[in-house]
């Protein structure tokens, strides 16, 4: 934390460092197994950051956990796996083709695999006895999240109930749960899209290539670009093209969409999200236009 | 394949951050305000905006319900209500803003109570051709209750009483006197129409007489650095920090974030409950020694004695330390529609990083919240209500009054049965 004591005043990015961490410490202090969800995004590359910084000199006392839809882009695995072996962090994965083989879940007519996740997240936090899940969801990141806790209650079958939820004071976060229950826990709930990308350039973070602009491969569908791949085939009549692209989230590779950039840099980056007049996930997401309340339904279900 | 990130000099956005939260319903045209500060800070997206449009059109709205910006999950949609806080982000140059967004009616208290609890400012809307209502005076009750710093009061609709000062003045000078009577530090009166934009963002033309600022100029300019309690030493203990590790050996510091005062290297300090003395040997953060620390950085605290120091003990100075006690005197804002509070009744309490058990030992009055008037035959708050209590522990709890620190002097009470928060409790050591 840069700290300019002068006048006792701290950044907004200070201010919510100094936030992300207290909640993770709570964390660990009141709950029995936490995990971290690390997908290979930005947003979970942050909050493992955080964590580092919340516990150090000691290492980082949790697991962290992926679950992996086998739609992957290889870039982000191989972060992924970079990073666990740097921070010797121990690597859960919970895996939906194994699943799939198991007769855990079944393949969607569509075969967006976004909404067959959450049985197999669910599946591995009851193998693990987890009781805390750190998730790098944004309360900036669309409405329904716009209405969740930071210390989110879900009962035993994982599910969100938004007209029950526990009121939230002060900055005491009500933890408790009977067995079987667990907690979603949001350390970046009020950190803004802008604001990730201004950390990862004050901390200097690496992150997965696809972040910035690259040529890559890509169909128009419903007015996203999706990068042509062993998961996304195109359909009649979509002509692949090569276009100068970055991902503005990384999430299933079926269903997460290229944005048109030529954003090279941390700071092109934080230049171009600064002008866009659209929300990362309404650029990106083909998950999120099923409905109105698409994201609310994936959530009551176990969704992060 | 990835990409390391060189440490770039991104232009230095000192900027701060101001919490406030709003307190409204759609009448008030509160959510056309919230709109028209996202819209005009182009924090607005345009995939949103076309959401809400295409809703609003769907449904045979004459005009976009920016409502629906805010209003985020089904049921609120379909019942056009708002049931919850909401969180909404904008930016402006000099400063980052996170709003609360709660809903005004006397059901959703306990929503409002909770956005407040955390709010720099706090924004109240009436209607220019109402005036006062008893909402208005609940929500200022509320904000001064809650001990929110600021306190703007919105005249909206100003352009349907023809911009007339005299309205205006009326309503603020009767606002103003109301507010006398509470405890609100700082109030500023803006006289809006949040329709058409004036005096939200800049200046109107409209209202030549009004020579106050803006609603943006004012949120971004309303001084908050001195809110924060910068004279007693208040340092929870969160979670001690002992690496296993052979690199780092004998390593024990006390993290926690600050909750009032000044921790630096040398200074004295008593740790509580035990009482026990010694010095600061160093404050730091993961990224190195910090000089200070101050509300609310998240640091961690080595002493330069080898005591016994745990979750829930709290680091403070000798002559400057908060009251150790058992028997708590609160006014609780009751949250729980399954059961009221009762006397008699027990319950789990968690203030700073401390957790008791309680019995609630008496309940001196329960407050019409919006006449004020203290009734002291009330055996019981229900949901919503609020009232003063008195509280035994089974641990001591170190507490300050509530007016002059917010964190040592909040807590949260929780059923034991059902683990749900049923209640806030703001500490009283005076009246």
């Amino acid at each position: 934390m840069s700290s300019g004591s002068a006048a006792y005043q701290v950044s907004q990015l200070d201010e919510l460092e100094a936030e992300s961490i207290f909640v993770m410490r709570e964390v660990v202090a009141e709950m029995e197994r936490p995990v971290l969800l690390f997908s290979g995004g930005k947003d979970s590359i942050v909050m493992l950051r955080l964590a580092q910084k919340a516990f150090a000199p000691a290492s980082v006392p949790f697991p962290v956990m992926h679950v992996d839809t086998g739609h992957n882009f290889p870039e982000v695995l191989e972060y992924r796996d970079r990073r666990v072996s740097e921070l010797g962090l121990q690597l859960i994965v919970a895996s939906v083709p194994e699943a799939l083989a198991r007769g855990l879940v079944r393949e969607s007519g569509d075969g967006m695999r976004n909404r067959i996740q959450t049985p197999v997240l669910l599946d591995a936090v009851e193998k693990h006895r987890f009781d805390a899940l750190f998730g790098g969801a944004r309360r900036d990141e669309e409405k329904a999240r716009a209405k969740e806790r930071v210390f989110s209650f879900r009962d035993e079958f994982g599910q969100w109930d938004p007209k029950n939820q526990r009121p939230e004071l002060w900055s005491l976060y009500n933890g408790r749960h009977h067995p079987g229950e667990s907690i979603r826990v949001f350390p970046l709930s009020n950190w803004t899209e802008l604001d990730v990308w201004h950390y990862i350039a004050r901390e200097s973070i690496p992150l997965p290539s696809i972040y910035f602009a690259h040529e890559r491969e890509v169909v128009e569908r419903d007015g996203m670009l999706y990068a042509v791949n062993e998961f996304f085939v195109p359909r009649a009549g979509e002509e692949p093209f090569v276009e100068v692209v970055r991902y503005r989230t990384v999430g299933d590779a079926s269903c997460t969409a290229a944005v048109r950039s030529d954003a090279d840099t941390v700071v092109a980056v934080i230049e171009e999200v600064a002008a866009t007049r659209v929300t990362e996930r309404g650029a990106t997401r083909g998950d999120d236009r099923v409905s109105e309340a698409a994201m609310e339904d994936r959530k009551r279900e176990g969704y992060f | 394949m990835g990409v390391d990130v060189a440490p770039v000099e991104v232009e230095a956005r000192p900027m701060d951050l101001l919490r406030f939260a709003t307190a409204g319903s759609v009448d008030d045209g509160k959510s056309t305000l919230i709109g028209r500060l996202l819209y005009d800070t182009k924090s607005l997206f345009t995939d949103q905006l076309a959401a809400v449009e295409a809703v609003s059109a769907a449904r045979g709205d004459e005009y976009t319900n920016l409502a629906l910006l805010t209003d985020g999950l089904r049921a609120e949609r379909e019942q056009g209500i708002t049931i919850d806080v909401a969180y909404r982000y904008f930016a402006t140059p000099r400063r980052k803003f996170i709003i609360a967004d709660t809903p005004g009616h006397i059901q959703y208290t306990r929503n409002m109570v909770t956005g407040a609890s955390t709010a720099d400012l706090a924004l109240i809307l009436v209607d220019a051709r109402k005036g006062l209502v008893e909402q208005s005076r609940r929500h200022a009750f509320l904000c001064s209750l809650l001990r929110v710093p600021h306190l703007v009061l919105c005249v909206n609709k100003m352009d349907l009483v023809g911009y007339d000062r005299e309205v205006f003045e009326a309503i603020a000078d009767e606002f103003t006197a109301f507010a006398a009577k509470l405890d609100v530090p700082d109030l500023t009166v803006v006289p809006v129409s949040a329709l058409r934009g004036d005096n939200i963002v800049s200046r109107a033309e409209s209202m030549p007489w009004y020579e106050g600022p803006s609603l943006l100029h004012h949120l971004e300019r309303v001084h908050i650095a001195s809110d924060r309690n910068l004279q007693d030493v208040r340092f929870p203990v969160q979670y001690v920090i002992r690496p296993q590790s052979t690199v780092v050996t004998d390593y024990r510091g006390y993290a926690g974030q600050v909750a009032s005062g000044v921790l630096k290297a040398g200074d004295e300090v008593m740790v509580l409950p035990s009482g026990f003395t010694s010095r600061i040997a160093a404050v730091e953060t993961a990224d190195g020694p910090v000089e200070e620390a101050f509300p609310p950085m998240s640091v961690t605290v080595r002493l330069e004695d080898e005591i016994d120091i745990s979750r829930g003990d709290m680091i403070c100075r000798p002559h400057n330390a908060p009251t150790v006690a058992q028997d708590i005197e609160a006014m609780v804002c009751w949250m729980d529609e399954t059961r009221p509070l009762q006397v008699g009744g027990r319950y789990a309490i968690k203030h700073t990083t401390r957790s008791a058990r309680a019995i609630v030992r008496g309940l001196h009055y329960r407050l019409d919240i919006n006449s004020l008037h203290r009734d002291e035959t009330a055996t019981e708050l229900n949901l919503n209500e609020i009232g003063r209590v008195r509280i035994r522990t089974t641990i001591p709890l170190l507490v300050d009054d509530y007016h002059r620190n917010r964190t040592t002097g909040g807590f949260v009470i929780i059923d034991e049965a059902t683990n749900r928060t049923v209640g806030a409790g703001m500490v009283v050591q005076r009246d």
